[in-house]
């Protein structure tokens, strides 16, 4: 595999946790967040500030980051006890900026000249600089997000997500704080989302604030809708397609953008659940083709709906 | 007196403001869509403002072309994408709007269009006297800005207090299904507020350009999130809270920005403003529950 190439699964790889954590928080709980970006940088500053400025190593850095992300999480998720819908995604963006305005305007994280010189991840006196190794570390954290994606989704809390999502006056009156679970949500999101950033602060070697800002949190929220929101295999297609979709379109160079928002718009047109959520047409037929020996009952199925 | 110099400094840049956001706010009450694709309505209004100038030389003409392709634009993107989209989740047209955004800007980017330069809108002040007095001075420009922001107002003012139309508007932004059930015809009612919402864009768009002297094709993205913080300030869907909240937000950033410089740009202190006012007043200033 040619460097380019790599560079491109190792992004995409990223990308793919990011998109696996917001779905925690937008899937699950239901609380859509326009500032999922702000955790990813919170996530690449932590190790960014104590790689260069500390010294300490890759381990260190990584868990803290999981760490102080998943605090920040838990302290900007509060606003969601207070606003809900419409507003809380307001507030979320408003998170967005101010996050970035403190990395571009505080001396200590470099300001708009970032943190520089992050050294590679060192493991037995071998360095992860970019090559299979680094590949092979992101994709084993996109295994770990999924995991936690699975087993919150199988466990008590991601009922009780669940039922936060269709309706928080209704889980309130079954005994259900939504006041806890959205800040575990927001807390479990932000922490998942900063340990991708640790891993992109490494990879590139250099953090700055423009690469955090709302239109990447768009960019996160965009992945996750147009793969299937809620399940545990859209967000990853959203985000292969989504972030590889730049590079693949790289033969209609000028227009790659024009194509990327017309192919929001016409998923939402057409498939608003997704390209391959649930009922979506792509996972109806998928699902079909390999349950052929059931497919007599399809009809029936069909008309219950 | 410089205060009252930064006062009337703020209340032009309050009028752009309520031109941008009245359009969203009036979408937001009528559909609950969060319309970031009004920002490129914003864009198209400046740009077609431009051209018509460049044409015409005529700054009113121009402005009412801008009006009107930006209102067109505006009905266009109700009637060919939120309309299929009015019973399903949030998210939905909150995408197809970020998708409808991201092409229009990237679109006017090309050179049969607008190209990626910042273009001049000489307008020198269509004729608007110039105001001085000992404590301030309002240049032709800024007296621009102030009138049509007022006309229009005024003028919507009259569409919404005094038509059918209007009160429809009104009927469908307290509960749209109960004012379909009635008997209010809900597609004209929200096409007419999609175009006059949008048309407000342009205009604003229009302002803008001449106030700056400058059109670009990504002048709408600062615009795409301030006017959001203006119609939560405001309370989500009401439009005289878009006036109070547009002139606050504007006194507010450029008191700081005069007295304390800048400690944080003026974008993260309006969001400050936006987080701390949704912790204590979730409903906005003249919101209601």
């Amino acid at each position: 595999m040619s460097g380019y190439l790599m560079s491109v699964a190792v992004f995409v790889g990223i990308w793919v946790t990011l998109a696996l954590s917001l779905n925690i928080l937008t899937g699950y709980a239901g609380q859509v967040s326009l500032g999922h970006a702000a955790f990813f940088g919170i996530g690449a500053y932590t190790s960014a500030v104590l790689a260069v400025r500390y010294g300490q190593p890759f381990g260190v850095d990584f868990l803290a980051a999981i760490l102080v992300t998943g605090l920040a999480g838990t302290v900007l998720g509060l606003p969601s006890l207070r606003v809900r819908h419409d507003f809380l995604v307001l507030a979320t963006m408003g998170v967005n900026f101010v996050v970035v305005a403190v990395f571009k305007y505080v001396d200590f994280f470099g300001g708009a000249m970032g943190l520089v010189n992050i050294p590679a991840p060192e493991f037995f006196g071998t360095t992860f600089r970019g090559g299979v190794p680094y590949l092979l570390l992101v994709w084993g954290y996109v295994v770990v997000v999924w995991l936690v994606s699975w087993y919150i989704s199988k466990t008590w809390v991601g009922l009780a997500f669940h039922t936060i999502r269709l309706d928080e006056d209704a889980a309130a009156a079954v005994g259900v704080s939504s006041a806890r679970f959205k800040i575990y949500a927001f807390g479990i999101s932000a922490a998942l989302a900063g340990g991708a950033g640790s891993l992109y602060a490494h990879f590139i070697g250099s953090v700055f604030p423009d690469t955090f800002v709302f239109v990447e949190s768009i960019a996160i929220l965009s992945m996750i809708v147009f793969g299937g929101v809620g399940t545990l295999r859209g967000p990853i297609i959203g985000a292969i397609i989504l972030k590889a979709a730049p590079e693949l379109l790289r033969f209609v160079q000028d227009y790659r953008f024009t194509i990327y928002g017309a192919l929001l718009v016409l998923m939402m047109l057409f498939q608003p659940m997704g390209l391959i959520g649930e009922g979506s047409w792509l996972w109806r037929n998928l699902t079909a083709l390999f349950r052929r020996p059931a497919a007599s009952q399809q009809p029936q199925q069909e008309v219950a709906q | 007196m410089p205060i009252l110099q930064n006062l009337s400094n703020a209340l032009v840049l309050a009028s752009t403001y309520i031109l941008m956001a009245m359009g969203l706010t009036m979408v937001y009450g009528v559909l609950k869509i969060l319309h970031i694709a009004h920002a490129a309505v914003y864009t198209v209004g400046a740009f077609v403002g431009l051209l018509a100038y460049t044409w015409l030389g005529n700054f009113w003409l121009a402005l009412l072309l801008a009006m009107v392709a930006a209102g067109v634009m505006g009905v266009l993107i109700y009637r060919g994408v939120y309309f299929y989209m009015l019973d399903k989740p949030r998210t939905v047209p909150l995408i197809a709007s970020i998708g409808l955004f991201v092409m229009f800007t990237d679109l006017l980017q090309k050179d049969f269009l607008m190209g990626p330069y910042q273009r001049a809108l000489p307008v020198a002040g269509a004729g608007m006297p110039r105001l001085r007095t000992e404590w301030f001075s309002i240049t032709p420009k800024q007296m621009l800005v102030l009138a049509v922001t007022v006309m229009l107002l005024v003028i919507v003012y009259l569409i919404l207090t005094r038509t059918r139309i209007g009160l429809g508007w009104k009927a469908a932004a307290m509960d749209r299904e109960m004012a379909g059930a009635v008997g209010v015809n809900l597609n004209r009612v929200v096409a007419m507020n999609f175009f006059l919402g949008s048309a407000l864009a342009g205009a604003a768009g229009v302002l803008v350009g001449v106030y700056n002297n400058s059109v670009f094709a990504t002048m709408g993205d600062l615009p795409s999130y301030k006017a959001f913080i203006i119609i939560v300030l405001g309370g989500m869907g009401s439009l005289p809270g878009v006036i109070v909240a547009s002139i606050l937000l504007a006194v507010v950033e450029n008191f700081l920005v005069a007295s304390v410089g800048y400690v944080l740009p003026r974008d993260a202190v309006a969001f400050l403003v936006l987080i701390l006012m949704l912790m204590f007043r979730p409903h906005g200033l003249l919101g209601q529950e």
